[in-house]
């Protein structure tokens, strides 16, 4: 009987939100990156190169495209997993109301998650054609850039969700924004290779999955994918998203199913 | 008895941490029945429906509803029942139509099944005219009868109704009541919890009594009215505090049972006309005299030593 499972049901209200909503998020999650993108890929980025010439031989804006994929796939999960997170379990109870039906609680959870994954997917495509059109993606091999930034998503999206549920208002959200997300943002190898930075910020950034995600998408962008890195990001994405998604069904089990 | 019931819990218990919201109550619903559980706030009313609704897990004891088992069967069980909740939780992103559809596919319903259904359940909570409307700018009672519509997408056995005219004014708690007696008619099972009395009078073919976790009576609401209260109360009202204390004495010589509240004084009696007759000989002179009916409120009184509205 049962056809459509239920985590995609869940996602199937996400959507039908979205096609609603969505002018707003082009704003957030297409046109900030691709301003940034202008900015400094083809402002900033033609000082630099007229100075100081590649970064291990990539022109500026080949080298930050790929890193403001990834950011901008991070802060869109940021975004997604927070506040809306809060409207379902509280201020609107949406999640409540889809946990009184055959839908469960770990269904809810995944569905939002697999929901901010389909959102990335986009804005990840559009921003990803954009930056090829000005000459950013240099390999074909960039397409992967795609998947490279969902799962980069990912690795935010589950744990910040699940995180998310345990609360009961929303004083810690700015806070998380402003003292992970956005030190992650500068200082992951997006705008300058992690090798700049003193010594000890630079092993700390190789815990931080951002850096794990650039570095993933510009492997792909720049076609330069070596098998044995590309394996350890993927990982380490991964095992953000698994540790999540354990975390992310209990919180939620426990704050609609009580 | 023959028919097996569709709800049944023997010893059920909720406990949040060492407070034990549910005590171990027993009780069982019939099929086609209106079933209420009455009492006042933290009674734990809706911590019981939320272990129907299989979204609460059962502390100790059993429950089971539809003849499964919450724990196993939780998904299938919640298929075949509608919970219209005590908080709103409409989703406010959409539309009264799209509400209704999106609803039905947390059910997995085939959307043309849906559409079909959506359209006779506006009609039949009398909100076909709103359907494209968003749902904030609806009044309380339309959110309500949208809750019930949805409630309803998946055709369920049974009904469970937490508080369903809660903060309604009169004529839009008519106008649910008159739902909800349709479906009764129709054959849907109704459980619901309330702290109005009318609402249970009105209602509730059998009713249980809540206060403080446990099931303190069990009956249809007359049952419990001649078993627990008199035919009759008369309600004496008085313009002083000590007046009440002071009449006390002389209203225990008629031989009835006197309640002192906050605002009143009733006396529990079979004859109502005759004891305020009586009054003036006895000398006790109240502001006010309401000779009335016994009600649930009474029974409620006389069996927890408090009013529901405490």
């Amino acid at each position: 009987m049962s056809r459509t499972p239920a985590v995609l049901r869940v996602v199937e209200r996400e959507a039908r939100v979205f096609r609603r909503l969505w002018r707003g998020s082009v704003y957030s999650s297409f046109l900030t990156p691709v301003l940034f993108l202008a900015a400094m890929g083809v402002g900033l980025g033609g000082l630099i190169d007229e100075r100081n010439g590649a970064i291990g031989g990539l022109d500026y804006l080949t080298f930050v495209a790929p890193g403001l994929l990834a950011a901008s796939a991070m802060q869109t999960a940021a975004g997604e997993s927070l506040w809306p997170v809060m409207a379902g379990t509280k201020w609107v109870r949406t999640f409540h109301a889809m946990v009184a039906t055959p839908v469960g609680a770990s269904d809810v959870y995944g569905g939002f998650i697999v929901w901010t994954a389909v959102r990335v997917a986009m804005s990840a495509s559009a921003f990803l054609a954009v930056a090829a059109l000005l000459g950013g993606v240099p390999s074909l091999w960039g397409i992967l850039a795609v998947p490279a930034a969902v799962l980069c998503a990912a690795a935010f999206a589950a744990p910040l969700a699940a995180f998310a549920a345990t609360q009961d208002t929303d004083v810690t959200f700015p806070l998380i924004l402003r003292l992970a997300i956005v030190p992650l943002f500068l200082f992951s190898g997006t705008f300058f290779p992690v090798s700049e930075l003193p010594a000890g910020l630079r092993a700390a950034s190789a815990v931080s999955p951002l850096w794990h995600g650039v570095e993933l998408c510009r492997a792909a962008t720049t076609g330069s994918v070596h098998l044995g890195a590309a394996i350890f990001h993927v990982a380490a994405l991964t095992g953000c998203v698994a540790a999540g998604w354990w975390w992310g069904t209990r919180t939620f089990t426990r704050k609609l199913a009580q | 008895m023959g028919v097996p019931p569709l709800i049944e819990g023997h010893r059920l218990t909720k406990r949040f941490g060492s407070f034990v919201a549910v005590d171990g109550i027993e009780f069982h619903v019939q099929p086609g029945e209106a079933f209420g559980f009455l009492g006042p706030n933290g009674a734990g009313k809706s911590s019981t429906m939320r272990m129907i609704g299989c979204v609460s897990p059962v502390s100790s004891g059993e429950l089971r509803v539809l003849g499964m088992d919450p724990a196993v069967d939780g998904a299938r069980i919640r298929a075949r029942i509608g919970v219209a909740p005590q908080e709103d939780n409409l989703d406010t992103e959409l539309t009264v139509w799209n509400n209704l559809l999106i609803y039905g596919r947390y059910f997995d319903l085939p959307r043309a099944v849906i559409r079909e259904r959506a359209d006779e359940l506006l009609t039949f909570v009398q909100l076909r005219d709103r359907r494209d409307d968003r749902v904030d700018p609806l009044s309380g009672g339309m959110k309500r009868r949208l809750i019930v519509a949805r409630a309803l997408i998946n055709q369920p056995e049974l009904l469970l109704l937490d508080e369903p005219t809660t903060g309604l004014d009169p004529q839009a708690r008519h106008l649910l009541w008159d739902r909800l007696y349709s479906l009764k008619r129709q054959g849907v099972t109704l459980v619901l919890t309330t702290h109005y009395m009318d609402e249970a009078e009105q209602l509730c073919d059998r009713l249980v009594i809540m206060d403080r976790g446990r099931i303190v009576a069990e009956g249809s609401p007359r049952e419990l009215i001649q078993r627990h209260s008199t035919r009759d109360v008369v309600e004496l009202r008085f313009e002083t505090a000590e007046a009440p204390h002071s009449a006390l004495p002389r209203l225990a010589e008629t031989g009835e049972r006197v309640e002192v509240l906050n605002d009143r004084v009733l006396v529990y009696t079979g004859d109502g006309d005759a004891v305020a007759g009586a009054l003036d000989g006895n000398g006790v002179q109240p502001a006010s005299v309401l000779v009335r009916r016994s009600t649930l409120e009474d029974v409620f009184l006389t069996l927890t030593g408090r009013t529901l509205e405490d």
